[in-house]
Formats: structure tokens, C-alpha cells, sequence
């Protein structure tokens, strides 16, 4: 029997449509799940209370507060690093082999396990540099593994500003950094918070480069200063799901749903911002 | 016939000399692309360049701004004058020679900002004017290229918005407000449709009364129509330099007349 080509392409549709099925079904089945399971478990006295009674009572608070410490405390480190390397890589850097390099270098880093951040983390920072598990050595790993993103993302947001905004800039007698920082930064922006709203979801998500650095098992108050130990809602689920017996599924549930909230609204935000901006852009 | 004859006729005032080059060679990497330029080009003309594609037309122009110190491996010999003075002098002031000698794009580029916004860019970066006198460059600027009784109740308004002519005479008013003396331009109508190429070729000729003005073009009949000195290029080097009305009358060189005749590749 001879297909024709309108016969093909309808099978291809369907095996297309099944195939994108079949990736968006898990998530939707995963999401649906912990909402389900978790619901009951979100109070106020969860959101703003401590554990209690070994973590099978009471709340998450210095979970969260951990989380939120440790995602300041990356952007404050990846943040200017990462936006003045990209603007360094694609305004500064002429191409040789050295800039391909540290390009190669920033594309691969991107690809590293988080597990081995956070081993790197403990050599350098815990044990090296002396900082211990704290907030200080946490938010520092954390910064390590989502530069990359951050880079990255502000590098295509500063390579798509057109050519001619710096142009016009310079031969209007401003300076280069005048031009970086008045006709190509504010055209880049949208660009550049998308990658930080990236990063964010990536380091309050991670369990792994915060296991050896910072995280704490159990945490009855809050941290006090940077070289504390902190709690953290990936590591604080990790330790009710598996280390500590006979924690409630509602508690487990509700703190995965907690964090999956915070994420995926950080994601959300990532992506209205990248929308508005693509709207937005005509040039 | 866009241009008044009263203004045509008139005798020009003998008029000083802005920009001059002497033995001007620019090379880019092992590529000689202007070869012993000299030209004198007077204050307050407007002088045309003409010549076939990779010429040297751009080039030249941008060496008038050294925006060619953008471009890595660009070696320059010679002497370029601006006002008397040696602009390729490590010394110069960037800043200030590009306020005085402004550039108008081939492609209208206007920031996509408000046009407002587009006018007070520069003001703002150099820092030359006070917050309360904003409003009143802004007026001026946008008087000078005939668009601030089309803008004056929407100078918030995205300047991507505006059709590609008012995109082209923004941009002229965005660099006046720097105070220029020569506006560079560089094929500046290439862009625009007949009508509106028309309409900024009038306003050369009212901005010609208080600025200097070399424009490149392809366009014969607009060099012939706008300017007051026309000089032809050829292979980065400069064929033929003279007034206009004597270059497409009476060309002195063969490869002139072969190029206005149409008669070239
Ligand atoms: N950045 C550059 N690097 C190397 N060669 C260049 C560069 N820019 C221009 N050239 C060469 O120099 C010569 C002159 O270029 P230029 O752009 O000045 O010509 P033009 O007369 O303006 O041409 P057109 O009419 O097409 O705009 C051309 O042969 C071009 O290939
Ligand atoms: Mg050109």
C-alpha cells in the first residue's frame, strides 16, 4: 500500500502528540500528587512554625527562612560576578584562544553534577578556607554552580541588543562603559532577570551542593549570623522522607509542595518577564 | 524643484575650510581602502560622496569621527584637520570630536525609547544641561528637523512607532542636541521612499545654514540636486573633487564622467 505524503504527515502528528503526552503526564501526575497529598498539611502554625516532637510536629519556618537566606546569599555572590563576566566576554574580550577557552570552561561548567559543587564546596570553603558548614560556605557553592546560568543568560541578553544602539551611543561621544551602561545594560535587563530568576529556582531547589556545606539536620532556632549552620527545604525533605521514622505523609508531602510552590512561581515569573519582553522587543 | 532658486543662485559666502585631509591612507589588516586622500571640504556646504560600492565612501567618513578605532587591525597614515586641528593626535578628546562631528546612520536607529527619551540621551550622558532645561531642548531639537509640531502632544511615544522618515529626522534631532558643527551622513535616505528622501533633502538644506554636512549616496540625482561640492571615489581613492554643478556638467577625468553617465560597473 503506497502512503502519501498528507498520510505520513498525520502519522507523524499523532506520534508527535504521544510523545509530548508522554512527557508532560509525569509532571502533571508528580504535581498533582504532592498537591494532593500535601495540602491538609499547609496551616499558618506549618509556614511559621519550628519542627517539634523530632520534625513530626510543627512547622517548616527555618526551612524556609534557610532557603531564602541561601538565595540571597548566592545572587549577592553570582550575581555581580556573573553579570560583569558576561558583560566582560561580550563588550571587552576580543576572540582568541584564551576567550574561547573561558567560553568552552562556562558552557561545561553548566554541565557538572551538582554533587560535585558540593564536594568542591567543602574542600575549598568549609575545610580550605575555614568557613565551616555555614550560610557563608552554602550561599558560595551555590553561587559556583548557577553561574554559569546567570552568565550565559546574560550573554545572549547582551549579544541581542542590536549592534547599533552602541554605535549610535559611541559616536554620540559617550564612553564605552556610558554605552554599556545607558544604550545596551537597560536593553539587556529583561534578559539578564530571567537568568536570575533561573538561578534562584536552581539554588533553592538542590540538595546536593548544600549537603557538606550548610545544611542542617535539625535547627531549633534561626541562624544568627553568616557563619551559622542553616536548615533548607530540600535537605529538610530528604531528612523527614528518609532519615527521621514514622514522619507523617502529610508533612512530607506538604513541605515538597512548599518548595515545588516557591520554584515553579520563580519559573512562572521567569517566564511572564521573557514574554513581556519578547512583545516588547521590535528592533 | 525642491530647491528654492533664490537660494540656488544666491552667492555662497566664501566660506572657510572645516575638514581637511592630507595623504589620508587607511588600511584595514593588509587592505588599502583609502589611498593619499586630500580633500577641503568648506563650512556650512554640503559636500556629496559618490562613487560605486566599496569605494571608501563609509570609510572615509568614519575616520572624520575615528569610529574606525572600533574596528581592530585599522592602521591610518596622513593628516586629517578638523578646524586646524590634527584629530588623529592621540591627545584629541574623543569625547568632544564626536559631539562636534556627528553621524547620521544608513538604517534609522532610534533607541526604542520614548522620543523624548531618544533626544535627552545624549544631554543626559554628558551631563550638559539641568533638569528644568530638558523640556526646552527637546523643542528645539525636534524644530530643527521639522517634526515638533507633528510630536509636541506625544513625546512619549515609542519612537519605533514612527514611520522610518520620522525615525531618520529623529535620529538628526537625537544628534543635534549634542551642539555638532558636521553631520556625517551616511546614506541617510537609502531607507526611505522617494517622497519622503525628497522631504529630508529639504531639511539639509535648512540645516546646511548652521551646520557642515557630508553625505554619502548612491543616488546620483541627489547629489547633483543637494549638494554644493561633490567628490567622486574610486577604488579608496579620491578621482575628483570640485563643485557639483561643475562635476556633472564638466567632469575633468574620464572615469568621472564614465560613472555619472551611468556607463560603470
Ligand atoms: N571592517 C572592515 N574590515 C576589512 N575590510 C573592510 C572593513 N570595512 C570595509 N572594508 C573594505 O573596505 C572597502 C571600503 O568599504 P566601505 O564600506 O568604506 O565602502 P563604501 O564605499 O561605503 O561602499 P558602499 O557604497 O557599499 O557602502 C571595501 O572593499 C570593504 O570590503
Ligand atoms: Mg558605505
Amino acid at each position: 500500500m503506497r502512503h502519501n505524503a498528507y498520510q505520513t504527515q498525520k502519522i507523524a502528528f499523532v506520534l508527535l502528540f504521544i510523545a509530548t503526552v508522554l512527557v508532560v503526564l509525569p509532571v502533571i501526575f508528580i504535581v498533582f500528587i504532592i498537591v494532593q497529598k500535601g495540602w491538609h498539611a499547609i496551616t499558618w502554625e506549618f509556614l511559621t512554625a519550628i519542627p517539634k516532637n523530632g520534625m513530626r510536629e510543627g512547622g517548616i519556618f527555618p526551612a524556609i527562612v534557610g532557603t531564602v537566606y541561601l538565595v540571597v546569599g548566592t545572587l549577592i555572590f553570582a550575581l555581580p560576578l556573573g553579570v560583569l563576566s558576561a558583560i566582560y566576554l561580550t563588550e571587552y574580550s576580543k576572540d582568541n584562544l584564551l576567550t574561547r577557552l573561558i567560553k568552552l570552561a562556562i558552557i561545561n561548567l553548566a554541565g557538572v553534577p551538582s554533587v560535585v559543587y558540593g564536594l568542591f564546596g567543602l574542600g575549598i570553603f568549609v575545610i580550605f578556607l575555614k568557613f565551616g558548614s555555614s550560610i557563608l560556605a552554602g550561599s558560595l557553592t551555590l553561587a559556583i554552580m548557577v553561574l554559569p546560568i546567570i552568565i550565559t543568560t546574560t550573554k545572549e541578553a547582551l549579544d541581542s541588543v542590536p549592534q547599533s544602539f552602541r554605535e549610535v551611543s559611541l559616536s554620540l561621544g559617550a564612553s564605552k562603559w556610558q554605552t554599556i551602561q545607558y544604550s545596551v545594560l537597560p536593553h539587556a535587563l529583561p534578559g539578564i532577570l530571567t537568568g536570575v530568576i533561573l538561578a534562584i529556582s536552581r539554588a533553592a531547589g538542590e540538595t546536593a551542593p548544600i549537603l557538606f556545606t550548610v545544611a542542617a539536620f535539625y535547627l531549633p532556632h534561626l541562624p544568627q549570623s553568616i557563619f551559622d549552620q542553616a536548615m533548607a527545604l530540600p535537605y529538610h525533605l530528604y531528612v523527614i522522607s528518609t532519615q527521621v521514622p514514622n514522619v507523617s505523609v502529610e508533612i512530607r508531602y506538604g513541605t515538597a509542595l512548599v518548595l515545588l510552590v516557591m520554584v515553579l512561581s520563580a519559573n512562572f515569573v521567569a517566564i511572564v518577564i521573557r514574554s513581556k519582553f519578547r512583545k516588547m522587543k521590535k528592533w | 524643484m525642491l530647491v528654492p532658486m533664490s537660494i540656488q543662485n544666491n552667492e555662497r559666502k566664501q566660506a572657510d575650510v572645516i575638514v581637511q585631509t592630507r595623504e589620508l591612507n587607511l588600511f584595514y589588516g593588509d587592505f588599502q581602502a583609502l589611498k593619499d586622500v586630500d580633500i577641503a571640504i568648506r563650512e556650512k556646504s554640503i559636500t556629496a560622496l559618490i562613487g560605486p560600492s566599496g569605494c571608501g565612501k563609509s570609510t572615509f567618513l568614519r575616520t572624520l569621527n575615528r569610529m574606525n578605532d572600533l574596528i581592530e587591525g585599522v592602521k591610518i597614515t596622513g593628516e586629517i584637520l578638523i578646524d586646524g586641528m590634527n584629530i588623529r593626535d592621540e591627545q584629541i578628546d574623543l569625547v568632544s570630536l564626536r559631539k562636534k562631528v556627528g553621524m547620521v546612520f544608513q538604517r534609522p536607529n532610534p533607541f526604542p525609547l520614548s522620543v523624548a527619551e531618544n533626544i535627552l540621551f545624549a544631554p543626559k550622558i554628558h551631563k550638559t544641561a539641568q533638569r528644568k532645561n530638558h523640556p526646552m531642548i527637546v523643542e528645539e531639537c525636534l524644530k530643527s528637523v521639522l517634526l515638533w509640531d507633528d510630536f509636541k502632544d506625544r513625546l512619549d511615544m515609542n519612537a519605533l512607532n514612527l514611520s522610518l522618515e520620522q525615525q531618520q529626522r529623529l535620529c538628526m534631532a537625537r544628534l543635534l542636541s549634542v551642539k555638532p558643527d558636521i553631520l556625517l551622513m551616511d546614506e541617510p535616505c537609502s531607507a526611505l521612499d522617494p517622497i519622503a528622501t525628497e522631504r529630508i533633502e529639504e531639511l539639509m538644506w535648512i540645516l546646511k545654514e548652521n551646520y557642515t554636512i557630508i553625505i554619502v549616496t548612491h543616488n546620483m540625482q541627489q547629489a547633483a540636486r543637494v549638494s554644493d561640492d561633490t567628490g567622486f571615489m574610486l577604488l579608496g581613492e579620491l578621482i575628483e573633487f570640485g563643485k557639483t554643478k561643475r562635476i556633472f556638467t564638466n567632469p575633468q577625468d574620464q572615469r568621472t564622467n564614465d560613472y555619472i553617465t551611468g556607463r560603470f560597473g
